[in-house]
């Protein structure tokens, strides 16, 4: 029972967080509101037995892409105004779009009343241990089994991150950076003199 | 299989990453070029190194159970061997041309070996996968280090177009090749090569059809086969020509590599599914390939033409599909990386009085009253690369073109013969160019010992002394595709 109440509670709470996405007038409450449907997600997730998904929702979506999309609307110069101005023209196009859309889902849910897809038996190599949450599943294989791509792939992002630096990294001349060490050395009687100006005259350094 | 047995299996990987990630923290601290020259050189022993870690898997002719690492993730059989070799003498090649080149502008940095370095890794695990899931790491390390390599010069401007452009479209093609892999490995449930092969004996599925059809296009991309080339001439050009010598060689042998293992082994068991496919490769490569240069004043895009076009002859022996079209494949693969790097090299070597480089075709005009020597071995290698006997290249189509006759497919044979000699025109154009044009005086310029060496190296093996090794060449060559058709 409280799981019926449940997922009624996060579906309805994603639906609606969806929908204020797209109504909100002000771009910063739109990403505010993906997040809450993020989060609302997340729980259906975990309603369905994979918190391991729910999680890379959190981590992933909320963490990195949605902060993101904070950064750019907030960064960005996007005049919003313009942009709903070309929904109009943009409207046959975006008809079209849903009406594919409407197609492939009526195609798929058909494909799948009328027997599904032949697709191949799985050969077992990526079966999980009985009873392991699927979390716990998921890290015995990519840290046993799949270590070696594990690691390479650690090396793809490294390489990706060489990559940003040596394309953006770049030594400016002209810059006044600070020197710590000439900070710390600088004693209090080189940098104050005691000076006793005389009335009606500047003070000569 | 224990994990010491496997971390010994990948001995070669495992010393790259090592090596790449001591190197990069050496040049968090290299300050003067002479640095990056100095983690250069150490890049280049530490493939030379490699090397030497995989041939003796290749003299044996290793192949089987007990090559395989980290429980049938990685083979380090003699195929992978074969093609690991001439991937670290290409990168180690790019790697030496490169400080000379980029000092010039002085753009050089100690990035640019450790790039190399993973690269390598990543080509290296391109060829010795057994699993869809390898695969896609391998490729994946190698292009991103490419897409970085490609926009070295960030200041230059094509080379950042470069750089882009290669991004988008190689993103776009990985896209195209991950879409394939999940609908192979949808319709036979499993990622390994020999577990989809037998999965496959029964015949194929519709979605399993579009599983190889999307794999071999996202690999076509890769290999630069037409019709998804379009990118080749346009990055060849841009980026700076010592990357250009690595595009145009290390990876080519990493992903035709990758490709004779999927074709052969994956879809060993539906060779008529993908025959028709690698011969319209073949023929479009070849002919687009010999038409496009045809109109090409710019010698490195004359060169990337070139390339589409050698992928093509390649394509020839897969589509035989037999141990001979395979092994002819390594054969070409061989000649064709020397002839590759001789070409680029000695356009390096091109400078005109102020040390910038000289591109243009019509700039070489009359090189050979000013710079004998220089002009001698880039008509060698446009001699090589047009097939013509006394050279080395036309082995390397000979053996090809030998398989494709025996398996049967004369008419295939005929034709890429017959457009061979299109190709003809445009090698024997840059020869009498240099030879019998009037001196345009403008490569006038000197150049660096390495290249010279290079060159000399290239212009050796390429030269009809490169026949003795033919019975040597062949026998590994041999040894090598022979593992590809054991599973």
């Amino acid at each position: 029972m409280i799981q019926v109440i449940a997922f009624y509670l996060f579906a309805t709470l994603t639906i609606a967080a969806g929908a204020l996405t797209i109504l909100a007038r002000n771009p910063v409450h739109s990403v505010l509101w993906l997040i809450v449907a993020f989060f609302n997600a997340a729980g259906l997730m975990v309603l369905a037995g994979a918190e391991f998904i729910a999680m890379l929702l959190v981590i992933v979506y909320v963490g990195a892409v949605a902060v993101l999309f904070l950064f750019v609307v907030m960064m960005l110069d996007i005049d919003f105004a313009e942009l709903r101005a070309g929904f109009v023209k943009n409207f046959p196009l975006g008809l079209l779009l849903a009406i594919v859309l409407v197609c492939e889902l009526v195609l798929g849910i058909g494909a799948e009343r009328a027997g599904g897809i032949q697709l191949g038996t799985p050969d077992g190599t990526a079966a999980t241990a009985a009873g392991a949450s699927n979390i716990e599943a998921i890290g015995a294989l990519l840290y046993s089994k799949y270590l070696f791509l594990f690691e390479a792939a650690g090396i793809i992002l490294l390489v990706a991150m060489i990559g940003a630096i040596v394309l953006t990294h770049r030594q400016r001349g002209g810059v006044r950076g600070q020197n710590i060490s000439r900070q710390v050395a600088r004693r209090p009687e080189d940098a104050t003199v005691n000076m006793q100006p005389e009335v009606g005259k500047g003070v000569q350094l | 299989m224990d994990w010491s047995q496997s971390l010994r299996l990948v001995a070669p990987e495992l010393l790259l990453s090592i090596a790449g990630l001591v190197l990069l923290l050496g040049s968090a601290w290299a300050k003067a070029e002479r640095d990056a020259r100095v983690i250069t050189w150490l890049a280049v022993a530490v493939l030379a190194g490699c090397a030497a870690l995989v041939a003796p898997a290749l003299w044996d002719g290793a192949h089987g159970p007990d090559r395989l690492a980290f429980s049938g993730l990685y083979s380090a059989d003699a195929f992978a061997s074969f093609a690991k070799l001439l991937i670290y003498a290409a990168a180690g090649a790019s790697l030496l041309v490169a400080p000379a080149f980029f000092d010039r502008v002085r753009a050089y940095r100690p990035e640019y070996p450790v790039l190399v370095l993973f690269a390598a890794m990543g080509m290296g695990i391109m060829v010795s996968a057994t699993n869809l899931l390898t695969l896609y790491i391998g490729l994946e390390l190698n292009s991103l280090a490419a897409y970085v390599l490609a926009a070295f010069l960030r200041t230059d401007d094509r080379s950042a177009e470069a750089g882009l452009k290669y991004f988008v479209l190689g993103s776009l093609a990985s896209g195209i090749l991950l879409f394939g892999i999940s609908l192979t490995y949808g319709f036979t449930g499993t990622i390994g090569f020999t577990g989809i092969a037998s999965a496959l004996q029964g015949g194929l599925s519709t979605g399993a059809m579009f599983g190889l059809v999307f794999v071999l296009a996202g690999l076509a991309f890769k290999i630069s086969a037409v019709p998804f080339h379009m990118w080749t001439p346009d990055v060849y050009e841009g980026a700076p020509t010592p990357v250009t010598t690595f595009f145009a060689s290390a990876p080519k042998v990493a992903a035709l590599g990758l490709t004779m293992i999927v074709a052969l082994q994956a879809f060993g068991t539906q060779v008529a599914a993908w025959q028709p496919i690698v011969i319209f490769a073949a023929l479009a490569s070849i002919v687009v390939g010999a038409l496009g240069a045809i109109g090409q004043t710019n010698l490195k895009r004359l060169l990337a033409y070139s390339s589409i076009n050698n992928v093509g002859f390649l394509l020839i022996g897969l589509a035989a599909a037999t141990p001979q079209g395979a092994a002819g494949m390594l054969v070409y693969l061989a000649i064709y990386v020397a002839m590759t790097i001789g070409g680029f090299v000695a356009v390096l070597m091109l400078k005109d009085a102020d040390g910038n480089p000289v591109e243009e075709l019509a700039d070489i005009a009359g090189l050979s009253r000013h710079r004998k020597v220089l002009a001698a071995c880039l008509a060698m290698v446009m001699f090589s690369l047009a097939g013509i006997p006394p050279l080395f290249g036309f082995w390397g189509k000979f053996v090809v073109f030998q398989a494709a006759v025996q398996a049967g497919l004369i008419p295939l044979a005929a034709i890429g013969i017959a457009a061979s000699v299109i190709g003809a025109f445009y090698y024997l154009k840059v020869v009498k160019v240099m030879y019998f044009d009037e001196p345009a005086n403008k490569a006038v310029g000197q150049s660096d010992w390495v290249h010279q060496a290079l060159l000399a190296l290239c212009a050796l093996f390429i030269s009809p002394a490169g026949y003795l090794l033919t019975k040597c060449l062949g026998a590994l060559a041999a040894s090598a595709a022979a593992v590809l058709f054991h599973a």
